[in-house]
């Protein structure tokens, strides 16, 4: 058995043109094309996507949950980021 | 402290939440997960060499590329749920092997033999039918990936129903040799599709751990029960009838009842005595074992080209 260990890529399908790329899963490929190839074969029989983006699952860099709280936490006190903050007058139309 | 954890954890799932792979998760979890995906896994694997022994013999182009793709999407469905328990930290390889020497298990159903056309629309119509009931609870399991991994199967699976179904009703309506073919398909399919369930909830092993964790979102008897009272309908609608003398509709559980299932038959194909099960480990096993050159072959160029960049 070939124990060299053939990588995983993570799959990206962006569903129709102009909306945004979303994770679809991944497939094993030793390299790029056959990664997109592979990706292709397995998330798109079907017409799910009109672009793929592969990329080598350990080059992804991500958050840990066990962090989330205090990770999210600058977002946490900042109302003024939302519109209804903000008191207007009910007669100003357009905001 | 890990108690805990246990508790936190608990309250996620008990709160409809999901568990995502770098969570926290107690170890029996994360093994009951291996072990089930897993399972599903090979399921979709092996369950592909039953189908695949009818391809070259479809009666026409049309069934012969519907039936390509069937089993191909079944192959989609093996490398989606590889996916999903490779976040688990076991790798591909290792699952593999757990197949190859028997440590891991698969649905037993495929380990029965096709021996007619005929069983190409009783398996897409009664097998791909309960792994569908199956498949549907469980979009709702508390585990991230598996769940994302169901959600995408079950869009998939309705054609592989409809298209067994339509087999069996052409079938029930042609000649009179055919429809024989077709009664004699549902007469050796039925009683291993009730299987496919597992056993009863009260000789289960596994139940209640995976109920609580919401790994299973239904039990094996309840999930049989929903599978039979749709498919009696459907047998009646063309004309086939269930090898069930104690099948009867119960007004009062507004449920079928139907008779027992051969258990002794049950255990005796899950632990290896099946018609197929030698054959079917020993294809996949050189499958694999012919594939290794392509995988060298490719993992050599990679090196080479630095990871296919060819300039
Ligand atoms: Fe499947
Ligand atoms: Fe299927």
């Amino acid at each position: 058995m070939s124990e060299k260990k053939i990588p995983a890529w993570e799959v990206f399908i962006q569903p129709k043109t102009g909306a945004s790329f979303q994770h679809a899963g991944n497939v094993h490929a030793t390299d790029k094309e056959m990664a997109l190839q592979n990706a292709r074969e397995l998330y798109t029989r079907r017409q799910e996507g009109t672009c793929i983006w592969v990329v080598k699952t350990e080059n992804i860099v991500s958050s840990s949950p066990e962090d989330q709280a205090s990770f999210f936490d600058p977002a946490d006190d900042k109302v003024y980021r939302y519109p209804a903050f903000f008191k207007v007058s009910k007669k100003a139309k357009g905001l | 402290m890990t108690e805990k954890k246990e508790q936190l954890f608990q309250d996620k799932i008990d709160a409809g939440l999901k568990i995502e792979p770098k969570d926290w998760m107690p170890d029996k979890y994360r093994k009951h997960l291996i072990r089930q995906i897993s399972q599903h896994a090979h399921s979709e694997i092996i369950g592909m060499q039953p189908e695949g022994n009818w391809i070259t013999r479809a009666p026409s182009l049309r069934a012969k590329m519907v039936l390509i793709a069937k089993v191909q999407d079944e192959a989609g469905h093996g490398l989606y749920l590889y996916s999903a328990t490779e976040t688990l930290g076991i790798t591909r390889s290792e699952l593999i092997e757990q197949l190859q020497t028997g440590k891991a298990k698969y649905s037993s159903i495929f380990n029965y033999p096709t021996l007619s056309w005929a069983d190409m629309g009783a398996i897409g119509w009664l097998v791909d039918g309960a792994a569908i009931v199956n498949q549907q609870s469980l979009r709702r399991t508390s585990y991230g990936p598996y769940s994302r991994a169901m959600i995408r199967i079950c869009k998939e699976e309705s054609f592989h129903q409809r298209q067994g179904y339509e087999i069996m009703s052409k079938m029930s309506n042609g000649t009179p040799e055919q429809q024989e073919m077709a009664q004699d398909s549902l007469n050796r399919w039925w009683w291993p599709a009730l299987m496919m369930f597992g056993p009863h909830d009260s000789d289960s092993a596994h139940t209640s751990n995976a109920m609580k964790w919401k790994i299973k979102r239904g039990t094996n008897d309840d999930l049989r029960q929903l599978f039979v009272d749709r498919t009696v309908k459907q047998a009646d609608l063309i004309g086939l009838e269930i090898p069930d003398p104690d099948l009867k509709w119960n007004p009062e559980s507004k449920h079928y009842d139907f008779g027992e299932i051969d258990w002794e038959e049950f255990w005796e194909v899950v632990n290896g005595n099946g018609f197929c099960n030698k054959e079917r480990i020993n294809n996949h096993t050189n499958a694999h074992t012919e594939g290794n050159w392509v995988r060298e072959a490719a993992l050599a160029y990679a090196e080479k080209t630095q990871n296919g960049d060819l300039k």
